[in-house]
C-alpha cells in the first residue's frame, strides 16, 4: 500500500516539476509567448494575466480530461477551444469586474489565452489521455512555469524601463529610464535573454 | 465615428508602424516555428493574409449584427473562434477544388492557422478599436501583410544566420528572438510616417 502511495506522489511531483522546470512552456518548449511579450512591461499587470492563464489551463485540462471518453476524436479540437474559450470569458470577466483598469490595459491580450498554445498543448498532449486530477495538476504546473518566467521578465522590464516595481518608485530621480524595456523591442530582447539564460542554466545534452 | 483615422491609413499603418508581430506580438508560436527558410514562410504568409482578410470581414458582420442586436458582446471569444476554424475548414476545401496549384503552396499551413492568434488579435482589436467595416477588412489585410513581410523578412535573415556561431544555449529560439528585436527597432524608425 505504501509502495502505491509513494509511487502516486512520485508522479504527482514528477508532472509538477515537468511543468515548472523540464518542460516549462516558455523557455523550454518556447509555447504562449505573444503574452509574455505583450503584458511584461507592468509586474501587475503580469500578475493578474498568470492569474488568468493558470486558472484556464488547470480548469481547461480538468475539463477536457472529464470529457475525455465522450469526446469523439475528429472534433476533440474543436471540443477543447470551446471549453478553453468558455474558460477565458469567465476570466475576461472576473477581471473586468474586480480589476477595470487592468482589464483596459490588458486590452485583447485575456481573450488571446484561447489561442495560447499552453493550454492547447497541455489538453492535447496529456489531458486528454489521463484522468482528471493528474491532468488538473499538469494543467497547473503549465500554468505556474509560464508565471514563473513572466514575473522575472516583467521584474526586469519594470524595474529598468520605469524605476518601479508595481508601480512604487524603486530606483532613485538619478537613475535614467531605460525606455527602450518597455517598448516592443525591449520584450523581444529581455524574452531572448530569458531564454538564454535559462538554456544555459541546463545540462548541454538536455538543450536539444 | 469621429476622429476615426481613413481605411488607407489604418491599412499603411497596420503593415509597418503598428505591425501586428513587431508591435503587438501576435502570431509569434507559428512566427518562430516556421521561419527556417524563406519558402514556407512566404507560402504562410499569404496564407495569413488570405485568411486574416476574410475573417475580420466575417466576424465584423457576426458581431454588428449578430452578437451586438442580441447583447450578446461577451459570447464574441466564442463566435470569433468557431468562425475562424469554419473559414479555415472552408478555405481549405474550396481551395482544394478549385485552386489545387495554390492549395499545394498553402495546404498544409492552413490548418496551423486556425490557432494562430494573430487571426483573432484582429478580430479582437478591431472590436475594441471600433473600426467601420472597410476599415476593419482594411486592418485585416493590413495586419496580414504586415505579418507575412516580418515573417518572411526573418527567414531571409534565419538563412544567412546558418552560417554564423552561435552560442550554444542562445540557439533556435534565443537567438531569433533577439533579432526579432532589432527589427522592432528598425521598424520603431517608420513611426510617425503617418499620423495614427
Amino acid at each position: 500500500m505504501s509502495t502505491i502511495k509513494a509511487l502516486r506522489k512520485n508522479v504527482t511531483l514528477s508532472t509538477i516539476r515537468r511543468g515548472i522546470w523540464d518542460e516549462n512552456p516558455v523557455f523550454r518548449q518556447v509555447l504562449g509567448i505573444c503574452s509574455a511579450l505583450a503584458v511584461t512591461n507592468l509586474l501587475a499587470n503580469t500578475l493578474v494575466m498568470s492569474a488568468g492563464l493558470f486558472f484556464t489551463a488547470a480548469m481547461s485540462s480538468f475539463t477536457v480530461s472529464l470529457l475525455r471518453r465522450y469526446t469523439p476524436r475528429d472534433v476533440r479540437i474543436m471540443a477543447q477551444v470551446l471549453i478553453i474559450a468558455s474558460y477565458v470569458i469567465c476570466v475576461d470577466l472576473a477581471i473586468k469586474a474586480y480589476y477595470p483598469e487592468i482589464s483596459a490595459t490588458l486590452g485583447p491580450y485575456v481573450g488571446l489565452i484561447i489561442t495560447n498554445c499552453i493550454i492547447m498543448g497541455r489538453c492535447e498532449a496529456f489531458a486528454y489521455h489521463n484522468p482528471p486530477i493528474p491532468a488538473l495538476l499538469d494543467g497547473a504546473a503549465a500554468g505556474v512555469g509560464y508565471s514563473v518566467v513572466l514575473t522575472f521578465i516583467a521584474f526586469w522590464r519594470e524595474l529598468l524601463g520605469f524605476g518601479t516595481l508595481f508601480g512604487h518608485q524603486v530606483l532613485g530621480d538619478g537613475f535614467t529610464h531605460w525606455t527602450i524595456m518597455v517598448m516592443p523591442p525591449g520584450a523581444f530582447f529581455m524574452l531572448g535573454i530569458t531564454v538564454w539564460l535559462f538554456r544555459g542554466l541546463l545540462p548541454p545534452e538536455r538543450r536539444d | 465615428m469621429n476622429g476615426q483615422p481613413s481605411a488607407l491609413t489604418v491599412f499603411v499603418a497596420s503593415i509597418i508602424i503598428n505591425n501586428i508581430l513587431l508591435t503587438n506580438f501576435l502570431g509569434m508560436c507559428s512566427y518562430l516555428s516556421i521561419s527556417k527558410s524563406v519558402r514556407p514562410a512566404a507560402g504562410l504568409g499569404m496564407a495569413v493574409v488570405f485568411v486574416m482578410t476574410i475573417t475580420s470581414a466575417l466576424n465584423y458582420l457576426v458581431y454588428d449584427l449578430v452578437l451586438l442586436p442580441l447583447g450578446l458582446e461577451y459570447l464574441r471569444f466564442i463566435a470569433f473562434i468557431v468562425v475562424i476554424a469554419a473559414t479555415v475548414q472552408l478555405v481549405e476545401m474550396v481551395m482544394e477544388k478549385y485552386t489545387p496549384g495554390l492549395y499545394y503552396l498553402l495546404g498544409i499551413f492552413l490548418p496551423l492557422i486556425a490557432v494562430n492568434c494573430a487571426i483573432l488579435g484582429v478580430s479582437l482589436f478591431m472590436v475594441i478599436r471600433q473600426y467601420s467595416f472597410v476599415t476593419a477588412v482594411a486592418y485585416g489585410a493590413g495586419s496580414g501583410l504586415g505579418w507575412a513581410l516580418a515573417i518572411v523578412a526573418l527567414a531571409g535573415l534565419r538563412e544567412k544566420m546558418k552560417r554564423s556561431r552561435v552560442h550554444p544555449a542562445l540557439e533556435g529560439p534565443g537567438i531569433t528572438l533577439i533579432i526579432t528585436g532589432i527589427m522592432a527597432l528598425a521598424f520603431i524608425g517608420f513611426s510617425g510616417m503617418v499620423p495614427v
